[in-house]
């Protein structure tokens, strides 16, 4: 047998010769118009989304921005749904909606695939990935989930005050995929810098972006070589050993799907495990009928998911054309908005109200079309366990100081502090 | 009553199979799948309904 030589970092740089992408000018500071100059990156934004958007879909419906170098935010559940089939005019090249524009000839992979990728490579990328994140899959990891919650809250003991964003729901996700992907389960805080750098810097220097994601890609090579010399039964070995159309995967292939799995399974879920704890903090009549009836939680975690989506994802117009009465132009961003989608009255009864016992709940948090949510039912496994064992041992909790509690801006929306009083 | 999944609208998202899992499954990657021929039983047509009302895709079909 030979030795995997694959990932070496001079294997890993881009070539000399490679094509670069655009930059485009960074702008920051106060909004003047959301329906002409939107940013999902200012406090305004982060604070409160959704007046924002249920505001554009009234009078708009697709609203446009000059900055990130050109995008557009459509706001109907029709126009979400649209973007998000129409693979053909629209490309998932990048999916993070910033200043920098990774090259045409990046397309059909990306640098993350398969969340990067376009048809005809992305079919096969994702089915690489899809039995390891099955229901029946994902179930296995269920014990060890809930144990772990348990201890969490162990851990509470004599306390009156705790920061469940910080001190409960982001350790759950980290916890998981650290596991998943066979790294050292003390390595769980270095994660948060990298998925930071990621989703939550993006108006930063260029340098310093770089600069973040080469901290991940060393720590991921790290651990890849770590792996090729001692593999184990776990997500990394077998990315390393995974074969697409007879030959083992690129190293940045390799690299990028695990960079992917890091860092789209733990900003998520975390926010979706807190904005569900914020809502129960601050809607007592619905936490109360939790406690009295788990059977409901279910039902009401698709709820959360539906009114509290965490998750916009971003695309890349491919050609100029006119689209739903708006003048795209190619390399445009589109925001896909899916908690605008799942706040769209045309779509939903009550749209925008919290309803736990919600029966029919065609929402979109994971996404439609190809690119749904990979790690869908592992999200599900993590907040209903999160919930289950947050409700039977702390039954009653409130908001410490509703001020103290701050929202992540950016593609990835829920809680980053949130204070509760436990009693 | 049958049901039906349209295999190029299911994206997998499986709410059929945790809202009705008499009568649905899921393949090796995820995908939905009808149990047996479809024939839903005289007590699980609300489960039915409820699975279609539910997919995001819109892939499943009743029929009567």
């Amino acid at each position: 047998m030979s030795v995997d030589d694959r990932f070496t970092k001079e294997n890993l740089q881009p070539r000399p010769d490679a094509p670069l992408g655009t930059r485009n000018e960074i702008v920051t500071g106060p909004v003047s118009d959301w329906a002409d100059d939107f940013s999902h990156l200012e406090p305004e934004w982060a604070a409160d989304p959704y007046r924002i958007q249920d505001d554009l879909r009234e009078r708009c419906p697709i609203a446009h921005t000059g900055r990130f170098g050109g995008g557009w935010l459509p706001t109907r559940y029709e126009d979400v749904a649209a973007v998000a089939y129409d693979t053909e005019a629209f490309s998932s090249r990048s999916i993070i909606m910033g200043n920098f524009r990774p090259p045409r000839e990046a397309a059909p992979i990306g640098g993350s695939p398969p969340i990067s990728s376009d048809p005809p490579f992305h079919h096969d990328a994702r089915r690489l990935l899809l039995p390891a994140f099955t229901k029946r899959a994902v179930s296995r990891r269920e014990e060890a989930t809930r144990a772990y919650c348990h201890a969490l809250i162990d851990a509470f003991e004599g306390r009156r005050e705790v920061d469940a964003a910080g001190e409960y729901a982001q350790h759950i996700p980290v916890r998981v995929i650290a596991d998943m992907l066979g790294f050292p389960l003390e390595d769980g805080p270095r994660f948060r810098a990298f998925i930071e750098n990621s989703l939550e810097g993006v108006n930063r220097p260029p340098e310093q972006r770089r600069a973040g994601m080469e901290l991940l890609f060393d720590y991921l090579i790290a651990q890849v070589r770590d792996h090729v010399e001692r593999p184990r039964d776990d997500l990394t070995t077998y990315l390393i050993e995974a074969e697409l159309h007879g030959q083992k995967l690129t190293p940045q292939h390799v690299a990028g799907t695990m960079a992917l799995l890091l860092i789209a399974g733990v900003d998520t879920t975390w926010s979706a495990i807190g904005a569900s704890l914020w809502h129960l903090a601050t809607n007592p009549a619905d936490r109360e009928r939790l406690v009295a009836e788990p059977g409901l939680l279910p039902t009401a975690m698709e709820e959360f998911l539906r009114a509290y989506a965490p998750v916009t994802m971003a695309r890349l117009v491919k050609h100029d054309m006119q689209w739903r009465g708006v003048p795209m132009k190619q390399e445009d961003w589109v925001l896909l908005s899916f908690p605008a989608a799942n706040r769209d009255p045309a779509q939903f009864e009550r749209a925008g109200e919290v309803l736990i016992d919600r029966e029919v709940n065609r929402h979109v948090a994971f996404g439609l079309g190809i690119h749904r949510c990979v790690g869908s039912h592992l999200a599900r496994m993590e907040l209903r366990v999160a919930l289950e064992v947050w409700l039977e041992r702390l039954p009653r909790f409130t908001l410490a100081d509703p001020d103290a509690v701050t929202w992540s801006a950016g593609q990835v929306r829920g809680p980053r502090a949130l204070p509760l009083l436990l009693s | 009553m049958n049901v039906r999944i349209d295999p190029e609208r299911c994206q997998g998202h499986g709410r059929c199979y945790d809202l009705a899992p008499a009568l649905f499954g899921e393949d090796e990657e995820g995908y939905g799948q009808v149990a047996g021929d479809g024939a839903v039983p005289p007590g699980r047509l609300d489960d039915a309904r409820r699975a279609a009302a539910n997919c995001p895709e819109r892939a499943i079909a009743l029929e009567v």
